[in-house]
């Protein structure tokens, strides 16, 4: 089944590892007498694929440490893949210099978690609005770039007469607009929010969020929208991505995960909600902690927390498979149907 | 009325960005500034100093390094308020009958040229070097401070004897006496670049890790442009306050070297070898010409440092070694 449209974001088999190791003398050692040279990495994502389709929100969800932030930096190109590629509208992206990048970087925006750090301290915001517009549209006067700031800046809500100051004048709700005034700057199609909203206050939380809502609308836009905030994924996403460890263990639209989540780990992810209900689910409590990423468990990641686990989740490595509502679950249980619903 | 008035004023208070000096005034420098006497008298002094060095040729009465000026017959003349002192002489002559006050304005005014030029000139080794160490990484970074780890293992003083002795001896010492002060300069300033390359890489390897940088990145900048214009005004507060303690430094490497005799010609005195020329008669009763110099060349440093020593504390970067 080909889908007909191309999707605008496709990840396949992504690897990204971590070198621990340090450099050659640190990494020295002697084994059995005979001089050796140890490495040690973690491995922050072992074999991701999944595609982004154009006008949807995709959320990444997953605990800390899952890999989620991985992925979306090593979209943005800040990080190089170990293994496997990262294609951008039919055209492989993770190869190219920075330069070759350029004409990417328009079409694709970055927002970051935290609005305190991802805002230039030094440079006055109106500066750090009209830098990019004017270093991607090198023929625009500067009437036009100025009507530009004006316009982004209005449409997050932030007067354009406040382009004088600095960042540290504003509160954290008003930088994380400017911030998405800066990646709408450049007027891309997708942008990948990375836990946008994770630093902010709750009452300021859902002004950004509806902010970028209207953003999509206005514009067009597409979002990779990372996140560990499973009730802004109900609200926000089209389709979701679980993560565990580095890897994708379901894949299924908002409506589907929620009412029907299919693997183990969703399931207990899910039950971790705090609802204003008296029938409320059994709260699904895990047995034993993360594994470390640096020494990752052979076979299924989740087999030594997964109360379904037998011996073939501790060998084999199981694939994202099909579901019959379409969703997607990499379980051999699921497979099997050995898990009952 | 008085309602639409009030709303433009809001409006005003709003819009208006307050002017440099008004941001200056409020802002803590300031408000330590005026609770620290000590800061505030260094600051005079030294502002007392720049100000004689700048306007040497307007204050002295007479001009050193004017041959046809100068009678070997006021050589060694008291301050005016010893006995056999002269009224002409308010600080007293040199061995070459030189009125020390003139010697000494032009002295600092050649002291403080080549301590803030050779800073200029390490603030720039050191800043190119250390931005580059710290934002490539991995084994520029390695080499870059490699060298500046084996550069810091010859002190100063003795590249610079070397130095300057191998060049006396190579191509004698009138070319010498011409370019001794392009060569202090180049000497100081090339001598000194890691103690600016380690402190610029420490602050840069903090800030490539925030997020504006990897803004910066995702905006698709090259690195030129967010090494130079992203990270270094960030990294600036830590540069400020070694830049005073360097030119510090770097004016008594000057002294320390004239006073070995491979600084400044006895022609064109710097403080450092106004100090030594008087060094042979300080024994012969003849004080003046080394302390009132040595004075000066004290306060100026002394003045300095202290000046450094609050900024530090103002701007409090951590990253500096005392």
């Amino acid at each position: 089944m080909k889908p007909v449209t191309q999707p605008l974001l496709e990840i396949k088999n992504l690897y990204q590892h971590f070198d621990l190791s340090g450099d050659f003398l640190d990494r020295l050692h002697f084994k059995n007498g005979r001089p050796a040279l140890k490495e040690e990495k973690v491995h922050a994502i072992n074999g991701v694929s999944f595609n982004v389709e154009k006008g949807e929100s995709l959320c990444v969800v997953g605990e800390s440490g899952c890999g989620k932030s991985t992925v979306a930096r090593t979209v943005m190109g800040l990080l190089k893949p170990t293994q496997g590629e990262v294609r951008f509208a039919g055209e492989r992206i993770d190869d190219l210099s920075v330069k070759d990048m350029r004409p990417y970087r328009k079409r694709m925006q970055m927002i970051f978690q935290n609005p305190y750090a991802s805002l230039n301290p030094r440079m006055r915001i109106r500066e750090t609005l009209e830098e990019p517009v004017r270093f991607h549209n090198p023929e625009w006067n500067e009437q036009q770039i100025s009507d530009k700031v004006d316009e982004v800046m209005a449409s997050v809500g932030i007067d354009p007469t406040w382009g004088v100051r600095y960042p540290h004048e504003f509160s954290g709700g008003q930088r994380q607009r400017i911030s998405i005034a800066r990646a709408l700057a450049v007027d891309p199609e997708f942008i990948v929010a990375d836990e946008p909203i994770s630093a902010l206050d709750v009452s300021i939380q859902a002004q950004v969020l509806n902010l970028m809502t209207e953003a999509q609308k206005a514009r067009n836009l597409t979002y990779l929208f990372i996140t560990h905030d499973l009730s802004v994924v109900e609200h926000f996403a089209s389709r979701v991505v679980v993560m565990y460890l580095g890897t994708v263990c379901e894949l299924a639209t908002s409506k589907t995960l929620f009412q029907t989540p299919k693997h183990p780990y969703t399931r207990a992810l899910l039950s971790a909600i705090p609802k204003l209900e008296t029938k409320k689910p059994e709260f699904i409590r895990l047995t034993g902690e993360v594994p470390t990423p640096v020494n990752l468990p052979s076979g299924c990641v989740f087999h030594g927390r997964c109360p379904y686990a037998n011996a073939r989740c501790m060998e084999e490595i199981p694939k994202l498979t099909l579901q019959n509502d379409g969703s997607q679950v990499a379980c051999h249980g699921i497979e099997e149907g050995r898990i009952p619903d | 009325m008085s309602h639409a008035s009030e709303s433009v004023a809001i409006a005003q208070s709003v819009d208006a960005a307050p002017s440099r000096w008004e941001k200056f005034k409020e802002s803590h420098y300031w408000h330590s500034f005026k609770k620290d006497r000590v800061a505030q008298i260094s600051f005079t002094v030294f502002v007392l100093f720049v100000l004689a060095a700048l306007f040497s040729p307007l204050l002295a009465p007479t001009d050193p390094y004017d041959l046809a000026s100068i009678d070997i017959m006021d050589s060694e003349i008291p301050p005016s308020w010893s006995e056999e002192g002269e009224d002409r002489f308010w600080l007293g002559t040199d061995a070459q009958g030189r009125d020390l006050w003139s010697t000494i304005l032009y002295g600092t005014r050649l002291s403080l040229i080549i301590g803030v030029c050779a800073v200029l000139l390490q603030a720039f080794i050191g800043i190119v070097l250390g931005l580059t160490a710290g934002y490539a990484g991995g084994r520029v970074d390695s080499f870059i401070m490699r060298c500046a780890d084996i550069q810091l293992s010859f002190s100063t003083m003795m590249v610079a004897i070397i130095f300057l002795a191998v060049f006396q001896a190579a191509f004698g010492s009138e070319l010498y006496q011409r370019l001794a002060l392009i060569m202090l300069i180049m000497v100081i300033g090339i001598a000194e670049w890691p103690q600016y390359a380690r402190t610029i890489r420490a602050s840069v390897l903090a800030e490539k890790k925030k997020e504006y940088v990897d803004a910066a990145r995702v905006m698709g900048f090259g690195s030129g442009r967010i090494m130079f214009r992203h990270i270094l005004p960030n990294t600036l507060s830590p540069i400020l306050v070694i830049s005073t303690v360097q030119v510090a430094n770097a004016i008594i490497t000057e002294a320390s070297l004239s006073f070995l005799g491979l600084g400044m010609p006895v022609s064109q005195p710097s403080l450092g070898s106004l100090i030594a020329s008087g060094f042979e008669f300080i024994f012969s009763g003849s004080w003046w010409i080394t302390v009132i110099p040595g004075i000066a060349l004290i306060t100026l440093v002394l003045v300095m440092n202290l000046l450094g020593d609050w900024l530090r504390d103002v701007l409090n970067p951590k990253l500096y070694k005392g």
